[in-house]
């Protein structure tokens, strides 16, 4: 409180406004383009939606049950901090086999809420504000926007659909200076679906180290890879120090809700992530922890028929669009197409909002995944045949018409 | 037929789950010519790998009140013939849903249709029981069905996503 004599003696405070108490940092933070396209369908009925970024799969019942379990035999305390050793021990294991990369589980692996906080934790422990932070667009929505809320600066590499969306070495040379700190790879990719063979990453590598980068590579995708196996960037020779390899169970084993994701990387940086995780979040959840203890365990076999699903029905949606006469490239990962809405004379946002409103298709603008993706679209497929068959009916009509009229 | 390729086992798979998927669209998913599926399928059909193209009917909505019954039978075996011969006695009936020999505390067990209790029970009485191979019978009748052929009867659950989330 303060007393009369300093008040009268001071210059009269100017009252805020509610926004004024905010972080100038987040006010200014746009929210997510994918939100407010989500506000515009949840308004409509009997929409056809391929614009869901999670598996079409209910977590196998093995895994349910497995939670259900720890539940009942009271597992309802923290785990350490890291995680459970168990589950810490069952990702190196499966990381080994699936992805030849060795981590040690005692000081090489953190346990996150989801591969989101993963990378939250890893931008906030390695960013000095005024680091360039590279990342390579169109990608998944968070990097820069936590990138920001963490000092750094965004500088976005634009991928092309010529290229497949892959990385080249070329444009992220133009794209390094001598602040350049970190490089964010999220390949198979979201939105695109592509993804980079071991002789696309050896010239990224090769700059990576001459530039003494370190990378953030989320490969929350790298099970959903159709015809080629996914490489891991620590897998690459010399590159395991210097990649904080981000992944979760969300689109392998079909949890996404659970929330459950981790980080592998140098002792240092993971020691690093561990502070700000246990100062904020303290543990991952432990019933999320013993459910995907169970999918490692057990749930392989299921993981893989899930896979083989997803890429029939990519091969629907890419034979489709292409039917109908619209360009895309063959996605290799992940569960998206990005076909290229061009021909149709109208921006992303133009052909997403009319698809919608005249022919009840929802899917995401190309444009809210940042540098090039304006021109085209994001369609998930991880959804029922009889979906995908009917969105692309009625997508052929709309194209038609818009192209005929 | 002398095995079944991987192929056919993909194709089978596919049908099993819609057995009015066209043959263009399991081409398509399965990235080979329609051709190829077509012949395959032809080839399945004419070795009665596939038996034939059903429909899985929920009757209990139809308020068409069939009875079904699970009978476990005991039988002596006929010298060289084993069950074989008894089974098909049984089978051939078309009350007869389903036939298998099983392991354990009985020999077959029989799936029986019929419009009424009294209907179901006339055949046990008066056709099963009075087969001279048949030692006994166990008669259980089934009260609702949930599940049928790996399909859940219960109304499908709604997909319960966000429609758009990034």
């Amino acid at each position: 409180m303060v007393n009369e004599a300093s008040q009268q003696s001071s210059v009269p405070v100017q009252k805020r406004q509610m926004a004024d108490y905010l972080n100038p940092e987040v006010r200014n933070i746009k929210p997510s383009g994918i939100r407010r396209f989500f506000d515009l369908v949840s308004t409509r009925k009997d929409v056809i939606t391929l614009g869901v970024g999670e598996p079409d799969f209910v977590t196998p019942w093995h895994v349910r049950e497995a939670a259900v379990m720890s539940l009942e035999r009271g597992k309802t305390q923290y785990t350490s901090n890291a995680g459970m050793p168990e589950l810490r021990d069952a990702i190196c294991n499966y990381l080994d086999n699936s992805f030849q990369v060795q981590y040690d589980a005692d000081k090489e692996v953190i346990v996150t809420i989801g591969g989101s906080e993963a990378i939250d934790l890893a931008l906030r422990s390695l960013i000095t504000p005024g680091d360039e932070i590279l990342i390579p667009e169109p990608c998944y929505i968070s990097y820069s926007p936590i990138t920001t809320l963490s000092g750094g600066v965004s500088v976005g590499i634009e991928t092309y659909a010529k290229d497949q969306f892959k990385l080249t070495a070329e444009s992220l040379k133009k794209a390094i200076t001598p602040r350049s700190k970190i490089l964010i790879l999220c390949y198979p990719s979201n939105p695109t679906g592509g993804i980079m063979t071991y002789e696309d990453w050896l010239p990224i590598a090769k700059l990576v180290e001459e530039n003494d980068l370190i990378v953030i590579s989320d490969e929350i995708y790298a099970e959903l890879t159709y015809g080629t196996k996914h490489v891991s960037f620590a897998s690459l020779p010399g590159m395991k120090d210097r990649t904080v390899l981000v992944s979760g169970f969300a689109k392998a084993f079909a949890m996404t809700g659970w929330r459950l994701g981790y980080a592998c990387g140098h002792p240092d940086i993971i020691a690093a992530m561990l502070k700000i995780h246990q100062y904020t979040v303290m543990c991952a959840p432990t019933m999320a922890q013993y459910a995907a203890l169970e999918a490692l365990t057990n749930g392989l076999e299921e993981k893989d028929r899930m896979i083989e699903s997803y890429n029939q029905r990519r091969r629907i949606v890419v034979q489709g669009f292409r039917e109908i006469g619209l360009e895309c490239h063959e996605p290799q990962g992940a569960f998206y197409a990005f076909p290229s809405i061009q021909s149709t004379g109208l921006t992303s946002e133009e052909f997403a909002q009319r698809l919608l409103e005249e022919a009840n298709v929802a899917a995401v603008p190309g444009d809210v995944f940042g540098l090039g993706g304006e021109g085209h679209l994001r369609c998930s497929y991880a959804t029922s045949v009889a979906n995908l068959s009917e969105a692309i009916e009625r997508m052929g009509q709309f194209v038609y018409k818009l192209k005929n009229s | 037929m002398t095995g079944i390729s991987d192929f056919q086992l993909k194709v089978l798979a596919l049908l099993q789950e819609d057995a009015r998927m066209k043959p263009e669209l399991i081409a398509t998913m399965l990235d080979v010519a329609v051709e190829e599926v077509k012949e395959a399928i032809a080839a399945l059909e004419q070795n009665n790998v596939i038996v034939k193209y059903a429909t899985i009917v929920n009757w209990s909505k139809m308020h068409d009140e069939k009875v079904t019954a699970l009978i476990e039978v005991q039988i002596t075996p006929e010298r060289g013939r084993g069950f074989d011969r008894i089974a098909e006695q049984i089978y051939l009936y078309p009350e007869v849903q389903s036939l298998y020999l099983m392991s354990g505390a009985y020999d077959l067990q029989v799936e029986i249709e019929g419009k009424s209790l009294k209907e179901v029970a006339s055949f046990v009485s008066n056709k099963l029981s009075t087969i001279e191979a048949v030692l006994s019978t166990k008669t259980y009748f089934i009260l609702k069905k949930y599940k049928q052929d790996g399909i859940i009867f219960e109304e499908h659950e709604s997909d319960h996503r966000m429609m758009v989330s990034p």
